[in-house]
């Protein structure tokens, strides 16, 4: 467990500063993965931007004092549980950041409202978090596989992609993201042809790919991430799945995946994010301040980190306290508003809300630059983007 | 039109060619690790770090120094052959007269350096890699669209397994290194080199890793992690065809690299898990291996 201390610039600002409130002491942990498949959509560069959103609050001259650190939670489930709950219980760790890996964010999801903590998901995907597995203690803040299926799939749909074939990723989010897909496609006219589960994480699709074309289907989606989807999309080029007619759907992908396949192979892909480093003159002052720190651009779940910490900082302060449920109750009352999400709002079932981008790998000629990735074709406005509330089975509705 | 087990032949063929291409790896690494257990009586766990070293090789060698994968496929495996001589000499050379684990546990911390600098430097994404272009395309098949670069994996696998099964089995230098392996002292009295040979075996098997990670890196994505994934699975099938058989670890390779492609048509949930049940088996009727010989 690596400790990244902001303790002696915070003790430093607060002994001088004459203060005139208390001081509130918060620790949060960063969980994810550090060694695996999301270690670089995630990972250090996730701690790296909470640490920066503690700087950018100024928090120590609020009389707030911060302390991050982090662990590995390998992607495991009982990893991940065990981590959480040694932070709650003998570290005194008041919020979970990050937890990548639908699997573990659920089991997060438990131990935290179990023990009446704060959990602030950036890295996962199971639309589950805000739906049947809803939880008064978690926000959900990026992304979930209902708004990635509905932005992609309804797309693809619309321009003609009728019948679709799944490559799916044999855990939680794998199986959330084929059913939440395969919903929207059904409500718009297309059909499921085929779909086959994959064992993740995988290394060798051909077998997978070669099934996804003597299917016939117009499109092959892709419902995994990370690695799996590298490899997926690299071998699915190499296989001449699109010359010879189908195309590909990418459900989760993120800007380090395409910077990793190159354009060259990735060019022509459709996908959706919840964040984008080239977006507008906030996004892209944050994202080069971070590219000093980690030498790459940031992924749109760092920059969820970033933001939720900022918003529950924003919590603390008011509040001038840490108890999970005032914390909780002031994020959601309170509208969000930060550089990288711009305006938005949490609602009651954590589901953070704010608008998400269609994109489209551009042709590698296009392109300016080493991060220069992405085309916006369009900008899903914040009220579409997600699954309708009262549609989620959340007992926190009413 | 017949169908076995609800699958058409034509799928079932196309899986056939899937699992032999997959095979070629399995082959070529169980292979020098086979090779490099016979001899040296070390575990080498650092296989799959190398392997993966083998294709980040090739990549640096095309984009620091502009050479084409041909001669990535000729200098990278002779680059990382020659770390793993330093690496034989330094370290792994003072282990010969301890117990097997003591090896294992040498290489396995060697693996786990190798790949968390790889980590930090390069990070696990992976890096692109493009098959050259004499070998992009493909041919259609009737049955199924076979990347020309595939194929390519398998001919080039099954030469480089069979050259070097012959060389041990049926050249004068293969006695030497058999007969090293049996009584390495008499064989030091004909005024033999042993030692140095045992380095050179090293790296040889090392540099086959290297070799099957070049093949590797336009097809799967060149990350830190490419070996570990595979590393277990290869383990696998060198315990099946029975450790130190260098036949054994080559037909097991391809054989197994076909059930596993197998599995995937028709349970594909298994596939990750099938080469493990196999070995509980063999290990259950046959502990040695089934090309093994029981000691």
């Amino acid at each position: 467990m690596k400790k990244t201390g902001f303790l002696l610039t915070a003790l430093a600002t607060s002994l001088f500063a004459s203060t005139a409130f208390a001081d509130v002491a918060v620790k949060l942990g960063v969980l994810n993965d550090r060694s695996g498949v999301y270690s670089d959509l995630a990972g250090e560069g996730s701690v790296v931007a909470a640490q920066m959103a503690v700087d950018d609050f100024k928090a120590a001259e609020k009389g707030i004092t911060v302390e991050i650190i982090s662990a590995d939670h390998q992607n495991k489930p009982d990893v991940a549980s065990n981590i959480a709950r040694q932070w709650y219980d003998q570290d005194g760790v008041d919020a979970i950041l990050d937890v990548p890996t639908s699997s573990a964010a659920l089991a997060v999801n438990d131990i935290t409202r179990e023990k009446n903590k704060v959990f602030l998901n950036s890295g996962a995907g199971t639309s589950d978090l805000t739906g049947k597995a809803c939880s008064p203690n978690t926000v959900h803040w990026t992304y979930d596989t209902w708004q990635l299926a509905h932005g992609t799939a309804s797309a693809v749909v619309a321009n003609g992609g009728k019948s679709w074939f799944f490559v799916t990723a044999d855990y939680a989010f794998g199986q959330a993201m084929e059913r939440d897909a395969t919903e929207v496609i059904k409500a718009n006219g297309g059909e499921v042809v085929g779909a086959v589960r994959h064992p993740f994480p995988g290394t060798d699709f051909s077998s997978f790919l070669l099934q996804a074309q003597s299917s016939g289907a117009q499109v092959v989606a892709f419902a995994n991430a990370g690695g799996d989807t590298i490899n997926s999309v690299k071998q699915a080029s190499e296989f001449g799945l699109v010359q010879a007619g189908q195309s590909l759907a990418g459900l989760l992908v993120f800007a380090n995946d395409i910077h990793s396949l190159g354009l060259q192979t990735a060019q022509g892909l459709v996908l959706t994010e919840s964040f984008y480093w080239d977006l507008n003159d906030q996004t892209r002052e944050w994202s080069a301040r971070f590219e000093e720190k980690m030498n790459k651009k940031p992924s749109m779940v760092q920059a969820g980190v970033y933001a939720s910490v900022l918003h529950y900082l924003k919590a603390v302060e008011a509040l001038d306290g840490k108890g999970a449920g005032e914390v909780m109750a002031k994020m959601k009352e309170t509208p969000t508003d930060d550089p990288l999400f711009g305006k938005g709002t949490i609602r009651v079932d954590g589901r953070h809300i704010h608008p998400s981008y269609l994109l489209r790998v551009k042709k590698p000629e296009d392109s300016k630059g080493e991060w220069d990735l992405y085309d916006i074709v369009d900008t899903i406005p914040a009220e579409e983007s997600f699954r309708p509330l009262d549609q989620g089975g959340c007992s926190l509705v009413k | 039109m017949f169908e076995l087990l609800g699958i058409p032949p034509q799928a079932l063929f196309g899986q056939l060619l899937l699992g032999l291409i997959n095979g070629a790896f399995y082959a070529m690494l169980s292979l020098g690790l086979a090779i490099i257990f016979g001899l040296l009586n070390i575990i080498n766990f650092a296989h799959g770090a190398q392997y993966m070293l083998g294709a980040l090789v090739s990549w640096m060698l095309l984009n620091y120094f502009g050479v084409p994968y041909w001669w990535a496929l000729l200098l990278a495996p002779v680059v990382v052959g020659i770390t793993g001589v330093v690496l034989e000499r330094l370290l792994i050379s003072r282990l010969y007269h301890l117990d097997h684990l003591y090896g294992l546990l040498l290489t396995f911390g060697l693996a786990l350096i190798i790949q968390g600098l790889a980590r930090n430097y390069y990070g696990i994404s992976g890096l692109p890699y493009t098959i050259p272009s004499q070998l992009s395309g493909g041919q259609n098949l009737g049955f199924m669209f076979l990347p020309n670069y595939r194929a390519w994996v398998v001919v080039a696998s099954l030469i480089v397994c069979m050259t070097t099964w012959f060389v041990i089995e049926k050249t004068r230098l293969g006695a030497y290194l058999r007969a090293a392996t049996e009584n390495p002292t008499l064989v030091g009295a004909f005024g033999i080199n042993v030692p140095r040979m045992i380095t050179l075996t090293y790296g040889f098997g090392v540099g086959l890793a290297a070799f099957a990670g070049v093949l590797a890196a336009p097809i799967y994505s060149v990350n830190p992690n490419m070996g570990a994934d595979l590393i277990v699975v290869v383990f696998a099938v060198v315990v099946i065809g029975g450790m130190g058989s260098i036949l054994g670890s080559i037909i097991t390779g391809f054989g197994l690299g076909i059930v596993e492609g197998l599995t995937r048509v028709f349970y594909p949930e298994a596939s990750a898990v099938v080469i493990f049940v196999i070995m509980a088996i063999v290990l259950l009727v046959k502990p040695a291996g089934l090309f093994g010989r029981t000691a």
